[in-house]
C-alpha cells in the first residue's frame, strides 16, 4: 500500500493479499462485463454461457475475501487506515459481486435471438455499455491506486450514463408504441440497459468507499458538488 | 468470435480458511492425562494435547486457570515446588520427560524458557548471550563471537547493540532486554522455547517487535506461549488452547478458535463476557 509498513510482516502480507484479491476480482468482473457485451453484439451464445458459468468464480472470490477480512478483524484488531481499508474492501466486494449478477442478466439477453430487423434495438446498448465499461475500469484503477481525485472523476461519470439511459428508455418506448408485438424483445433490451445503469451506480459506490478509505470521510448520499467540497479540504461529515 | 475456453485463473493467496487438523501435524510435545496438584489443590485436571513442531501454540485463559503451570511442566520447572505432585506423561519427541532417568539440565537445554519480566544477568550484553555456552565449557573466542552475533541477529537485536556489546545489559530498554533474554535462550540451540507472558511488561511497539520475532523464530523452534492478552494469542499463534479451572476447554487452530469457537465457554471468554 501507499502507507508505511507494519512491524508485523505477516499483517502486511495479509493486507496485501486481500488487496490483490480485490484487484483480481475486479479484473474478472471487468472481463465478464466486456465478454457479455461482446456476446450481445455478436450474438454469441457460447460466450454468453462462459460468462454465466464464470460468475461462480466471482462469488467464490467474494466469499474468500470476506473470510480473510473476518480473520484479519478477529486476529489483528485493525485500527484507523487499516480498519478503513478492511471496511472499504468488504463493501467494495459486495458491490463487485452484485455487478457480476447484473452481468449475468446481460449474458442471458445475449442468448436471445434478435432477428436482423430487431438488431437496431441493440445499438443503444453498445454505446451505453462502452460508457459503463470505462467507468468500471476507472473505478478499479482508482481502487488499485487509492486515488481520491480519480475516484471523484469516476463518481461524476455516472450522470452521463444516467442521461444515456434515459434517452434510450424514451427511444425504446417509442418503438413499443409503434409495434406492440416487439415488446417482449424490447423488454429484454430495457432490462439490459437497466442492468448497465445499475452497474454505473455500483461503480459510484466503489468511488465513495475509496474516498472513505483514504480520507476517512463518508461522502455517501450527497450531491457531487458537496462531495467535491468535502474531499478537497472541507470538514469530515460525521 | 472464437470460443473462449480458457478460464481465468485466480489465485488469491488468502490463508486457507479450512480447519487445520492439529493431530495430523508432526508432534514435538505430547501431553497425556496430565494432573498436577499443589498440596490438595488440583491445578491441572487431566490435560491432553499435542504441540506440533515449529509452530506457535498459545495458552489463554483467566488468571489461575493453570496455563503457566502447564507451561512450566514442559521443562520441569515445577520440580522446584515442594508440594507439587504430578501424574500423567509429557512426551518430548516421544520420550516421557518425567521418567526418573531424565537429565533435567539437558531437558532444560532442549526446552528453553523466557519469563514475563526481562531478567538479564548483571553482565555485559555479550556475556549474557555467551553465558550458556560458557557453562557448557565453550571458551573459544571465535566460537563465542559467532554464536553471540547469530543469537542477537536471531532475536532481532544485533543492529541495535552491535556497537556496544560490552556495555552492561541493564542499560538496554525493557523491550531490548527481553529480546536479549530470548537471544540468551536461543544461544544454546534449544528445540522448544517456552514464553511466559513475554511481552506483558513491555510497551505496545516493543510488544509488536517481540511478536514479529516470535513469528520469525518459529521457522527454527517450536514455541509455546502463555499470554493474558488474547489479541496477542490471535496475532502470533498457529493454534490456541483455552484453559479454565485447570481443564482444557478447547484447543483448535487459531483462525477457527477466534472466529468460530466450538464451545460457548470459549466464546464467552474471547468476547470478554467473563474472565
Amino acid at each position: 500500500m501507499q502507507k508505511g509498513k507494519h512491524i508485523s510482516e505477516q499483517f502486511n502480507s495479509e493486507l496485501e493479499s486481500v488487496r490483490n484479491a480485490v484487484l483480481s476480482m475486479g479484473g474478472l468482473v471487468e472481463k465478464q462485463l466486456t465478454d457479455a457485451l461482446t456476446a450481445i453484439e455478436t450474438n454469441d451464445a457460447s460466450l454468453a454461457d462462459t460468462v454465466l458459468s464464470n460468475d461462480k468464480k466471482i462469488n467464490a472470490l467474494e466469499m474468500d475475501i470476506d473470510g480473510a477480512c473476518t480473520r484479519i478483524i478477529a486476529k489483528r484488531q485493525p485500527t484507523a487506515s487499516d480498519l478503513r481499508l478492511i471496511v472499504a474492501t468488504l463493501k467494495t466486494i459486495a458491490d463487485l459481486e452484485r455487478i457480476g449478477d447484473e452481468v449475468k442478466r446481460l449474458a442471458r439477453v445475449a442468448k436471445e435471438n434478435f432477428t436482423s430487423d430487431q438488431k437496431h434495438l441493440l445499438i443503444g446498448l453498445e454505446n451505453l455499455g462502452q460508457l459503463v465499461v470505462n467507468m468500471l475500469r476507472q473505478a478499479l484503477d482508482s481502487f488499485a491506486r487509492m486515488d481520491v481525485e480519480s475516484a471523484l472523476e469516476v463518481h461524476k461519470l455516472d450522470s452521463n450514463i444516467d442521461r444515456q439511459y434515459e434517452g434510450m428508455m424514451r427511444q425504446l418506448m417509442t418503438y413499443m408504441m409503434e409495434d406492440p408485438r416487439s415488446i417482449p424483445k424490447i423488454m429484454d433490451v430495457v432490462w439490459s440497459a437497466r442492468s448497465l445503469e445499475r452497474i454505473g451506480d455500483r461503480c459510484q459506490n466503489i468511488a465513495e468507499y475509496i474516498i472513505y478509505n483514504v480520507q476517512g470521510k463518508d461522502v455517501r448520499h450527497s450531491s457531487h458538488e458537496s462531495m467535491e467540497d468535502t474531499v478537497r479540504g472541507g470538514k469530515p461529515q460525521v | 468470435m472464437e470460443q473462449q475456453t480458457e478460464k481465468p485463473t485466480i489465485k488469491t493467496h488468502l490463508a486457507a480458511p479450512s480447519e487445520v487438523n492439529i493431530d495430523a501435524l508432526p508432534r514435538k510435545l505430547e501431553v497425556k492425562d496430565l494432573r498436577l496438584s499443589y498440596g490438595k489443590d488440583e491445578a491441572l485436571r487431566g490435560i491432553n494435547l499435542v504441540i506440533p513442531e515449529k509452530k506457535v501454540t498459545a495458552f489463554i485463559g483467566p488468571s489461575g486457570c493453570g496455563k503457566s503451570t502447564l507451561l512450566r511442566c514442559f521443562n520441569r520447572m515445577n520440580d522446584l515446588v515442594e508440594s507439587c505432585t504430578i501424574t500423567g506423561e509429557i512426551l518430548l519427541d516421544g520420550e516421557n520427560i518425567y521418567q526418573p532417568n531424565v537429565d533435567v539440565a539437558e531437558l532444560r537445554r532442549q526446552v528453553g524458557m523466557v519469563f514475563q519480566k526481562p531478567n538479564p544477568f548483571p553482565k555485559s550484553i555479550y556475556e549474557n548471550v555467551a553465558y550458556g555456552l560458557r557453562l557448557q565449557g565453550v571458551n573459544d573466542r571465535r566460537t563465542l563471537d559467532e554464536v553471540v552475533e547469530q543469537s542477537l541477529r536471531g532475536a532481532a537485536l544485533w543492529d541495535e547493540v552491535k556497537d556496544r556489546l560490552h556495555d552492561n545489559a541493564f542499560g538496554l530498554s525493557g523491550g531490548q532486554q527481553q529480546r536479549l533474554v530470548i537471544a540468551r535462550a536461543i544461544a544454546i540451540e534449544p528445540e522448544v522455547l517456552l514464553l511466559d507472558e513475554p511481552a506483558s511488561a513491555l510497551d505496545p511497539i516493543s510488544t509488536l517487535k517481540i511478536e514479529e520475532l516470535i513469528n520469525e523464530l518459529k521457522e527454527q523452534y517450536t514455541i509455546v506461549i502463555v499470554t493474558h492478552n488474547m489479541q496477542q494469542a490471535a496475532r502470533v499463534s498457529d493454534q490456541t488452547a483455552f484453559l479454565y479451572m485447570g481443564e482444557l476447554i478447547e484447543y483448535a487452530d487459531t483462525n477457527t478458535l477466534f472466529t468460530t469457537p466450538a464451545k460457548k465457554q470459549t466464546e464467552d471468554y474471547i468476547t470478554g463476557r467473563y474472565g
